[in-house]
């Protein structure tokens, strides 16, 4: 029996000309589990504000959303409330800003509960009480009087989910719940949602870009692309059989290949021994507090060609090991050795001329880049510094040939930042590292933002640049798919501490310890997708 | 992604091209840019044309009412005539008034002494007298002395000063002071800001505590101390106003710096190499532009108020000098019995202060890269 029907959705932003979505049909049955996958800007998270009535003003509607037989889109606001909340319950993205800063958590559960169901406070708090145990939260007596920054992220999504839950609905719609959590945190939700849809006869929708959760958890999926509805059908059919050109780029941008180990008399370019990171103590009036640690005895030698995958949830020191052997903020104590010269040892002036032998790119392309300089002075920058002796137009032609590097429309370099997309800037941020022929480049994150299918082309372009230059890569990243398909060796970190190293094909095929073989179930990485 | 070739030279343009694009093709932005340039230029050139000196008294026209008619009203004339014939100790008889002057014959019962003539020149309402017979006995004089036209556009004040003229001279002062004051929080807080929120660390924090000194003294106190030392003038308050007004840009301008600081364009260059003088000129500046512009636009007027509350309390600007919160204060005073005075200027500041503050606003939206 179908309780959730879109018949012709199309919302429109006439102001900013776009069409988000075009004349979408689904069908949800209750009890029934359906993923809708698609790129950002698929207009994929339109749909859930569409449904629960919580688009932006400016949006223009038309078409239907029926829930068991009631037509939203006709509602007005008192009705529209009886219905969300109540029937619909809604788990968003972001766990930390969708909670209340203010408030306990008891309180923020309660008030649906007040609101829909009429209790009064003590039996709201009772039943408040309830549903976090119902979503796995331990000793939630006591979690009740906490406040969201004293829970984890995997706590506050359940918290969200219990507060989704409140109103017992009968359409759960969970838009990126796990996105913004650790593979292992990931896991635990996914199960949790999928118990609860069993044990509460939910109908779930669940809306993702990652194609591997949705062969999980999902009993039919929806692929959607520039607000359009490609291709839907039963999960393991489509993963099978996609029919439609769009699904089958979604699948096969799954990262593949592996990388080709280095010879072993390659040169050196990086060596460590028993490197720390410690960010400085809180100052007090009279005593400070002891550094904290972020990263903790780590040696490493990497030779030219090479790339060694760096791994570990969030937390784990990664990217601070990162920096600090770039010579960035946080400081690395212990012995860093840059070909032949020791880093840690110099002071800030002497490092200068020795930094453009060592150049990062970080994860967030919007943030790397400054916009207030075109994308041509961006690339061009480190050559101010660097070959000073280069006139402007001689600079200008080096950013031009940057660009061709990195698959960039050279005549593109005077625009600014705003004016290009995630990918996009992602090749900038390269060419501003490969202008000044770098021997090692670290890698913190470099594909984490991206869709997928733009992931690929990124890891394609890190994999020709190193193969043309003889580059040395520290990659840094959660997504063991990426990290397998780029890295000889892999070194897992947990709490600033290394827990395994070897060969990236044997960590991650037969890991020895607890914590990796954890790393590795979450990350779902046996077998291809098309084998679901 | 760029398709169209209006878009693509929009992508392409520099940010000052683009801001200045947005700006002109923003109705708002420029019926209030026009505002600010009429109100400069008036305050500038106004003064010459009125025909008024601003501290001139015209004893005769105390707190006329704004009007496009001409002074002396006919009806005015016999009324003075007889006035200034009593300071003579003359009686004037047979008054003709004519378009453009007055033709009367000054009788007394003793001789009249030519002398007394100048008593019409030093009057508003009449020119020099000139003599055109006396009788034999020296006991009638027939006179005939020019009427001085005069218009008060927008009144005059208590003393009989032309309130236009006063209002576009106070304009003067107070747009300079506005400027200036803000300029030089511009200059020190930009500066002083963007390098405590770079270096960060015991510098920062000593450099803010020094802020923080300095915030600590009333505003008030410290203008009587400077009055106190330096004697009371102009300049004096433009040194008070900008010493405190800096403080506050130092601090909006940190926190921005702080937060930019932190971006990974920062971290980028910092492992490019770029010396960290380098990184606050290029990086942390131009980033800050969209916050300090807006804070920028909103200080003027903040500037403008912050003197005339000097100047009300007699630590400002002082007479015959004035300012627009100098006139708006004599202008409560009289609020009752001669409204223009404080309609006029207060109308000035309204203007100007509504259209920096909008266009202070159009201006951060269109120095934002974003949108």
């Amino acid at each position: 029996m179908t309780l959730l029907q879109l018949r012709g959705l199309t919302v429109r932003y006439p102001e900013a000309g776009v069409t988000a979505l075009e004349s979408l049909d689904l069908d949800l049955a209750r009890g029934e589990t359906l993923a809708l996958v698609g790129e950002s800007g698929s207009g994929k998270s339109q749909v859930a504000l569409a449904v629960m009535g919580l688009l932006p003003p400016q949006a223009r509607v038309s078409g239907s959303v029926r829930v068991d037989g009631t037509e939203l889109t006709a509602l007005d606001r008192p009705a529209l409330d009886r219905i969300r909340g109540a029937r619909i319950g809604l788990v968003f993205q972001e766990p930390m800003t969708a909670l209340d800063p203010l408030f306990t958590v008891g309180h923020q559960i309660a008030l649906p509960l007040r609101a829909h169901r009429g209790m009064g406070r003590r039996q709201a708090a009772a039943r408040a009480r309830e549903l976090l145990d119902l979503v796995g939260i331990r000793d939630a007596a006591s979690r009740l009087s906490a406040h969201p920054h004293e829970l984890s992220g995997g706590e506050r999504q359940r918290v969200m989910i219990a507060m989704a839950l409140a109103g017992e609905p009968d359409l759960l719609i969970a838009d990126e719940p796990t996105t913004a959590l650790d593979v292992t945190v990931q896991a635990q939700i996914l199960a949790l949602l999928a118990d609860l849809k069993r044990r509460l006869g939910l109908a779930l929708l669940f809306i993702t870009h990652d194609l591997r959760l949705v062969r999980r958890i999902a009993d039919r999926t929806a692929v959607l692309r520039a607000g359009r509805l490609v291709e839907t059908g039963p999960t393991g059919e489509l993963f099978r059989n996609p029919r439609a050109p769009e699904t089958r780029d979604l699948l096969a941008a799954e990262p593949a290949g592996r990388k080709d180990p280095v010879p072993e008399e390659a040169p050196v370019v990086l060596e460590t021994r028993g490197v720390s990171v410690g960010y400085p103590g809180r100052r007090h009036f009279l005593r400070a507090e002891p550094p904290r640690l972020a990263v903790c005895g780590i040696d490493l030698t990497v030779r030219a060609g090479q790339t060694i995958g760096v791994v570990g949830e969030s937390g784990s020191g990664k990217s601070s090991l990162g920096r600090a052997l770039i010579r960035l903020e946080p400081a690395a104590h212990g012995l860093v050795r840059f070909e032949d010269r020791d880093l840690t040892a110099l002071d800030r002036r002497a490092l200068r001329p020795l930094r453009r032998g060592f150049q990062p790119v970080f994860q967030d392309p919007m943030g790397s880049l400054s916009p207030r300089l075109t994308a041509g002075e961006i690339v061009a920058e480190g050559l101010r510094v660097h070959s000073p002796h280069l006139s402007a137009a001689d600079r200008d032609a080096r950013a031009a040939e940057a660009f061709s590097e990195v698959r960039l429309d050279p005549t593109w370099r005077h625009r600014f930042p705003h004016a290009f997309s995630g990918g996009q800037r992602q090749r900038i941020a390269i060419a501003r590292a490969m202008i000044l022929r770098p021997r090692l480049v670290v890698l913190d994150e470099p594909t984490s933002a991206l869709d997928r299918t733009v992931q690929r082309d990124i890891v394609a372009l890190l994999r020709d640049l190193q193969a043309a230059h003889g580059l040395a890569y520290l990659f840094i990243s959660h997504d063991l798919a990426v990290v397998r398909a780029l890295a000889d060796t892999v070194l897992v970190l947990r709490a600033g501490r290394e827990v395994e190293r070897g060969p990236t094909d044997a960590v991650l095929a037969r890991p020895r310890e607890a914590y990796t073989r954890a790393l590795v179930a979450a990350a779902d990485l046996d077998g291809d997708l098309s084998q679901a | 992604m760029i398709s169209s070739p209006s878009v693509l030279a929009f992508a392409e343009a520099s940010l000052l091209a683009r801001a200045r694009r947005r700006l002109l093709g923003d109705g708002l932005a420029r019926a209030c840019a026009a505002l600010l340039a009429v109100v400069a230029l008036a305050c500038l050139l106004g003064p010459f044309v009125t025909g008024h000196p601003y501290d001139r008294l015209y004893y005769d026209y105390p707190g006329v009412p704004p009007s496009l008619a001409l002074y002396p009203r006919p009806e005015a004339v016999g009324p003075a005539l007889d006035r200034l014939a009593l300071r003579m100790r003359v009686r004037a008889e047979d008054v003709a008034v004519t378009g453009e002057a007055v033709r009367l014959t000054l009788a007394s019962d003793r001789p009249i002494d030519d002398r007394v003539l100048t008593f019409f020149s030093r009057s508003d309402i009449f020119g020099e007298a000139r003599l055109l017979g006396r009788s034999e006995d020296g006991r009638r004089l027939t006179v005939e002395a020019p009427l001085h036209a005069l218009r008060f556009l927008a009144g005059t004040d208590a003393l009989g000063r032309d309130l236009l003229t006063r209002t576009l001279t106070a304009g003067r002062l107070s747009l300079a002071l506005g400027l200036m004051a803000t300029a030089v929080a511009l200059g020190i807080g930009v500066a002083y800001g963007a390098l405590a929120g770079t270096l960060g660390g015991r510098v920062d924090a000593a450099m803010m505590r020094l802020v923080d000194i300095l915030y600590s003294l009333p505003f008030v106190f410290f203008v009587i101390m400077l009055v106190v030392f330096f004697g009371r003038s102009v300049a004096l308050i433009f040194v008070a106003v900008g010493a405190v007004e800096w403080l506050d840009m130092a601090r909006i301008v940190r926190a921005e710096a702080q937060a930019i600081r932190r971006r990974d364009y920062v971290r980028a260059a910092e492992a490019l190499g770029l010396s960290t003088s380098a990184i606050l000129r290029r990086h942390v500046v131009p980033n800050l532009l969209g916050p300090v512009v807006a804070f920028a636009a909103l200080m003027v007027p903040r500037v403008i108020l912050l003197e005339s509350f000097l100047s009300f309390l007699g630590l400002g600007v002082q007479e015959p000098a004035t300012s627009w919160g100098v006139l708006i204060a004599d202008g409560a005073r009289s609020l009752e019995t001669a409204p223009w005075m404080l309609i006029v200027p207060a109308s000035f500041l309204v203007a100007t202060l509504l259209a920096l503050t909008l266009l202070g606003e159009r201006l951060r939206d269109a120095l934002d890269v974003r949108g």
